[in-house]
């Protein structure tokens, strides 16, 4: 009733073709993002924040980063652990040689590492695609995590092996390490992660995104009608990749707070991001937030959910039951809902215009 | 010299079962276009059945051989339930959808096998009833004159389950290839792989064969595991060693059964070889461990840079 676009006129091209063009949904975003700058650092149990908010906007990040990839390219890669690992490490070398510097900046660049390892290791998707192509990215996914473990340079020799998050502060406000509440990370990593969907909005509607798209539909037409494929997939990869490696810096700097990072980076990441993007819809960056919020959060509502509401359930048989669900899902969307969740939201959105009228 | 034997040998028995697992995966994607991940994880799977199984009956007081036959019996039965569930539950709906929506339904297919297996054995790695199988176990040591270091005689050290594994794989696939060659079933196989439409049009039935070929595949997949299980232990950790089967399949070729058996070698001799002189060369002799992990993913790599389709695969040919 109150989501109907009567009376709103588009007199440009422009506004036609925004990307919300209905003011509902402008005034819907501003809430939502208000709700999530204001209301859950206020409102929130530290907890909240730390164990469902931080892990939900650092998956969402390298979901849009596989999306990119995976569901407007076409092509699918399971080495987005190892390209997460990359940004780390990257990020934990920048700034642990340059201090001074601010750790944001360092979190955004080693991005740029990230992609760098993401081109090379694109290079056959020019030759192959489909399940060639996710073997070779299984290539940069194992070598890459024997080179985090082999490789004492990257982890700046330190016995442990683990990446060492220090105190780092923005405006003398520490924002990592042990001294950080978990509001600030949450701020930080929140501002982080709305900039660079907006970016990513901005690419995926633009010149780049629509040859994206074109290839995904078809390679060897789109070549045909102009798009030169290699500088398009190398785009993507690199793009993809960095998406990733800030994510995967984000991941240890602002929710681990380090770590070993031969666990966290490891192909079981890989599937997971992969699932969220399968599971929030292919070729949406709405849906990735709704992969994202899903499964980061599945595990905890096992773990803490079902025993709150009084069924008693280990820890261990929790983690199956996660693994059964996210699998039978996996199978379940494929089958009758291909494009995913955001397709979910999407239908609702339409019966909503009409609503109470079925058409 | 004597070293070098010992590692081609040990490289040999891991490509042969590689090629095993690469076999599981060239049936179904003949049989079905369907590129099925999970065969990794069937194999893990059937392993943990045939052991669970075992134990359940060890723990009322049946032992020894039989009980290992029944549970083996028992195994073959569950695989046979999960083909036809996998028929009736995933294939059936996603018929003529594209190629990689099926490949990520087995994504999911090995999230939720990796689930089920787990929280009906547990996630402890577990003892192959190798010996009750009437597994060899033990070793042989082979001496050999005149090639250990200065001029001594050389020693290679021979697993009995390497060599029984070895035969048993080599069985496998000649009974494989007779089935496929000269059984009626087999040859509905082949057309059904040449192409669905017309093989629906002489009258075989695609559904029945889909059992068949990822029945089959189980079987396999139960064979390789009880293998690899001998060699190690049977826990999920195997399932990356399952992983290697899809270089593998770069290497040979996706729809060729001789190019999974060449392929599996190539892997197998040569990740061992990595392991022995890439790996101190790169980083030194205790650093540099563990190229095994990766080395085959790169052989994978360079094959398809230069050649996609792999030793013996069909040439890759796209149309509008």
């Amino acid at each position: 009733m109150f989501y109907r676009e009567t009376g709103q006129f588009h007199s440009t091209y422009a506004a036609d073709m925004a990307i919300f063009p209905i003011r509902q949904d402008r005034i819907g975003l501003a809430v939502i993002i208000a709700i999530a700058a204001i209301g859950v650092p206020l409102l929130g149990s530290p907890f909240f924040i730390s164990s469902v908010m931080i892990p939900f906007l650092v998956y969402a990040l390298a979901t849009i980063g596989l999306n990119i990839l995976t569901g407007y390219t076409g092509l699918i890669s399971l080495g987005t652990g190892a390209f997460m690992g990359v940004g780390a490490f990257a990020c934990y070398k920048l700034t642990t040689l340059f201090p001074s510097v601010n750790i944001i900046v360092w979190i955004l660049v080693s991005g740029f590492f990230s992609a760098a390892v993401g081109m090379l290791f694109g290079l056959p998707s020019l030759r192959v695609k489909g399940f060639y192509l996710a073997v070779t990215t299984l290539a940069a996914q194992f070598f890459l995590q024997w080179c985090f473990i082999r490789i004492p340079w990257l982890y700046n020799d330190n016995a442990s092996g683990a990446i060492e998050v220090g105190r780092r502060t923005l405006f003398g406000i520490p924002i990592t390490g042990a001294q950080a509440t978990v509001q600030t990370r949450y701020l930080v990593l929140l501002g982080i992660v709305v900039f660079m969907t907006w970016i990513a909005s901005n690419i995926v509607h633009g010149r780049i995104g629509r040859s994206w798209m074109a290839v995904r539909d078809m390679d060897i037409a789109a070549e045909l009608m102009g798009i030169r494929l290699l500088p398009t997939k190398l785009a993507a990869f690199a793009v993809s990749s960095f998406y990733c490696g800030v994510s995967g810096a984000c991941m240890m700097f602002l929710w681990y707070g380090g770590g070993e990072a031969n666990d966290v980076f490891s192909i079981n990441q890989s599937f997971n991001v992969l699932f969220m993007v399968i599971l929030g819809g292919l070729g949406s960056l709405t849906g990735s937030f709704f992969g994202a919020a899903f499964i980061s959060s599945l595990p905890t509502i096992f773990k803490f959910g079902l025993p709150a509401m009084g069924v008693h359930i280990e820890g261990a048989t929790a983690e199956h039951l996660t693994n059964m669900v996210v699998g039978a899902l996996i199978i379940v969307f494929l089958i009758a809902e291909p494009h995913g969740l955001a397709r979910l939201w999407q239908i609702s959105k339409e019966k909503l215009r009409l609503w109470p009228f079925p058409y | 010299m004597d070293f070098l034997i010992q590692v081609l040998w040990e490289g040999l028995v891991a490509g042969v079962l590689y090629a095993l697992i690469a076999l599981g995966f060239v049936l179904i994607f003949k049989a079905s276009g369907v590129f099925n991940f999970a065969q990794g994880i069937m194999v893990v799977f059937a392993a943990l059945t045939l052991v669970g199984s075992y134990e359940k009956m060890a723990a009322a007081g049946f032992t020894g051989f039989p009980a290992a036959a029944l549970s083996f019996v028992v195994t073959l039965f569950v695989m046979f339930v999960l083909a036809w569930l996998v028929e009736r539950l995933v294939l059936r709906h996603l018929v003529n959808q594209p190629d990689i929506i099926l490949f990520m339904a087995t994504f999911g297919l090995t999230y939720f096998l990796i689930g089920l297996g787990e929280a009906v054995f547990g996630g402890n790695p577990k003892i192959m009833i190798a010996k009750e199988l009437w597994l060899p176990t033990g070793a042989t040591d082979l001496r050999l004159p005149g090639l250990g270091p200065n001029g001594k005689d050389g020693l290679v050290i021979i697993q009995h389950i390497d060599v029984a594994a070895t035969v048993i794989a080599s069985l496998m696939i000649a009974g494989l290839a007779f089935f496929f060659q000269y059984t009626r079933i087999g040859r509905a196989l082949r057309a059904v792989a040449d192409s669905h439409k017309a093989a629906l049009s002489v009258g075989i039935t695609l559904n029945q064969i889909w059992v068949v070929v990822w029945f089959t595949a189980g079987i396999v997949a139960l064979v390789t595991g009880i293998m690899w299980g001998a060699r190690s232990d049977v826990s999920f950790g195997l399932s990356n060693i399952a992983l290697k089967a899809l270089p593998v399949l770069i290497v040979g070729g996706f729809t060729s059964v001789p190019g999974a058996i060449v392929g599996g070698l190539i892997i197998g001799i040569g990740e061992k070889l990595g392991e022995l002189y890439l790996a101190p060369l790169l980083l030194g002799s205790t650093m540099g461990r563990g190229v095994e992990s990766w080395i085959a993913f790169i052989i994978a790599l360079g094959f398809v840079l230069v050649r996609p389709q792999g030793l013996f695969g069909d040439k890759i040919i796209e149309r509008i």
